[in-house]
């Protein structure tokens, strides 16, 4: 349903991507994972074209077969609106905090001829589908009303309720409160499972990734470096980042021993070397390693897998 | 020069005339007793006697507030939709038109009120003949006719100044997360324009237009006395220049009255277009 064929993205000359080539079946959930700054966020947003100015593509993003970028002005503003929705960060910050959550809900569907009493009766329905009472008085209340967990079970609420075949999350936990992240990370998953909607997941928790999501992507210094399915994230790793990552979570190391860390700084898309991206931070890394540019072969891009 | 010398316009007038003068504006009673000889006749609706004029104040101001009421009408109606139409296409509409406003609103901000008058004179009242250059007009029409150049020399700079404070607004919702949201949520461009940047950037440019609007009451002063209308800014130059302080004193209690009554009124308007507003305790 949704292809990245070697997409690249500069932004005003800076490379943020180099090259991603990523696909996403109907109904399935892609984890996005990786070191901030390594390009997650602007592969998602490349899918509805949410791109600063002075962006430049190469490659393509497909949606249904469909380059998005030949879309007309008229054509993207119907992707958006019908296919594909997005659940941002901080819900706060999405949600016009001067009209009411009723508007925020309604609006998508009014646009598209949607009755009024129809539209507010929808609304409540999805409010209480993703566990909010009290449906009918939310409606009428402003953002600054309700708590942010709340406020992002109704940014998901609005996000179900266009019918979207995918629907794009950029950290949508990473703004709440450690006690509501779970819960609302659940019902996003449980809802979208439930109507068969395909999800791309971007977390830097890689034990929420695994829950999620059918298959994980990591992203280096603006590329994928290794796709693998969720269940096998542990024994299945084979990149080195991807070892390193997993090392370097909290539950790795027994309780009151130093946590471990990715030795380095993480590589920007900017400074990338001809060779393998991780080869400056890789433990293994060998003189090709610095030279050549490793291909991606479908589940991880790096020598030394290549070799065995 | 005693007070009552100086409520005689300033001369040197015989002692007879000068002890009628302290015996009515009762000068030779203390403070306090003085003070509630004001206030009692302006709350019984009687603030005194034009000292120059002879005439009460209210009759003066009575004569003259239907011709200001409507000048600060009309030049206000001008601020608001040229200013905040300017402001908007300014935000929205590119760099060469934003640049041109920005010259046009420069050139306004700096021109004063009476220059803008002696312009507007000479091209439209003396070059063209478009409108007339003096008086107040009698009938409705015939009052816009004659108020349409001392509405346009009054509106200039704040018309300008709103433009820029719209523009700044506007820009700044255009940049914020929740109109890119908007935006990815597939919304036609002029219903995430209207009900999502000017609906949010509207309480910054109420408040800045209300003050502005507000202030037009004393600055009709320049424009009505340079275009011969009979209005109380032209009343307040000449009393002033009179030293008629009765007269002054009554019309400068009217217009910090009207300020602050515009005031309140656009914080009240604006608690209903942002509640946070009213919840934050700001009315």
């Amino acid at each position: 349903m949704l292809q990245f064929d070697d997409l690249r993205l500069r932004v005003g000359g800076t490379p943020i991507l180099r090259g991603v080539t990523l696909e996403v079946a109907a109904g399935e959930a892609v984890g996005l994972v990786g070191e901030s700054g390594s390009g997650k966020s602007m592969t998602v947003k490349s899918v509805v074209r949410l791109l600063p100015p002075g962006s430049r593509t190469e490659g393509a993003v497909r949606f249904d077969g469909v380059d998005v970028s030949s879309l007309d002005a008229a054509g993207l503003r119907r992707m958006r609106s019908r296919d594909v929705a997005m659940v941002f960060q901080d819900p706060r910050a999405v949600v016009n905090p001067v009209r009411t959550i009723g508007d925020f809900l309604t609006e998508v569907l009014r646009d598209q001829g949607v009755g009024r009493t129809e539209a507010t009766r929808r609304a409540a329905r999805a409010l209480s589908e993703v566990g909010i009472g009290d449906a009918v008085r939310r409606l009428h209340q402003r953002p600054y009303e309700l708590s942010g967990g709340l406020l992002q079970r109704v940014v998901i609420a609005a996000a179900l309720l266009t019918g979207p075949r995918l629907i794009l999350a950029d950290e949508p936990t990473t703004a709440l409160d450690v006690t509501t992240q779970e819960e609302v990370v659940a019902i996003l998953n449980e809802q979208r499972a439930a109507r068969q909607v395909a999800l791309m997941f971007i977390t830097h928790d890689l034990e929420l990734a695994a829950a999620v999501c059918d298959r994980i992507a990591v992203m280096y210094a603006g590329e994928i470096v290794e796709v693998l399915p969720a269940a096998a994230l542990h024994a299945g790793a084979r990149h080195p980042y991807t070892r390193a990552l997993l090392n370097s979570r909290p539950g790795a190391v027994a309780p009151g021993e130093r946590l471990r860390t990715v030795p380095g700084v993480p590589q920007s898309a900017l400074t990338a070397p001809p060779g393998c991206v991780f080869a400056d931070r890789c433990p293994h890394a060998e003189a090709r390693c610095r030279e050549v540019r490793p291909v991606f072969d479908g589940s991880a891009a790096c020598h030394l897998l290549e070799a065995r | 020069m005693t007070r009552a010398s100086l409520l005689a316009g300033g001369h040197q007038p015989d002692p007879a005339a000068l002890a009628e003068i302290r015996a009515r504006y009762h000068l030779d009673d203390p403070f306090p007793v003085q003070y509630w000889h004001w206030l009692s006749g302006l709350l019984s609706g009687d603030p005194g006697t034009s000292m120059v004029l002879k005439e009460p104040v209210t009759a003066l101001i009575g004569a003259r507030i239907g011709n200001t009421v409507l000048l600060v009408a009309y030049a206000g109606l001008l601020i608001l939709l040229l200013g905040v139409t300017a402001g908007v296409v300014a935000a929205v509409g590119g760099r060469r038109v934003d640049q041109a406003l920005t010259v046009i609103t420069t050139v306004l901000m700096a021109a004063p009120a009476f220059v803008a008058a002696i312009l507007l004179i000479w091209l439209f009242a003396t070059t063209l003949s478009w409108f007339p250059v003096y008086g107040s007009g009698t009938g409705f029409t015939d009052r816009i006719h004659h108020l349409t150049l001392p509405a346009l020399a009054l509106s200039g700079g704040y018309l300008a100044y709103v433009s820029r404070i719209t523009r700044t607004e506007v820009r700044a919702e255009l940049a914020a997360d929740h109109v890119a949201a908007a935006r990815v949520r597939g919304l036609p461009r002029w219903t995430v324009l209207r009900r999502h940047v000017l609906r949010n950037a509207a309480p910054p440019i109420v408040a800045v237009s209300g003050v502005t609007v507000a202030g037009l009451f004393a600055a009709t002063a320049v424009a009505e006395q340079a275009f011969g209308v009979a209005g109380l800014g032209s009343l307040l130059v000449q009393s002033a220049a009179r030293q008629d302080m009765v007269v002054v004193q009554a019309l400068s209690l009217l217009l910090v009255t009207v300020f602050v009554l515009v005031n309140m009124l656009v914080d009240v308007l604006n608690a209903v277009l942002d509640p946070r507003l009213a919840r934050a305790g700001a009315v």
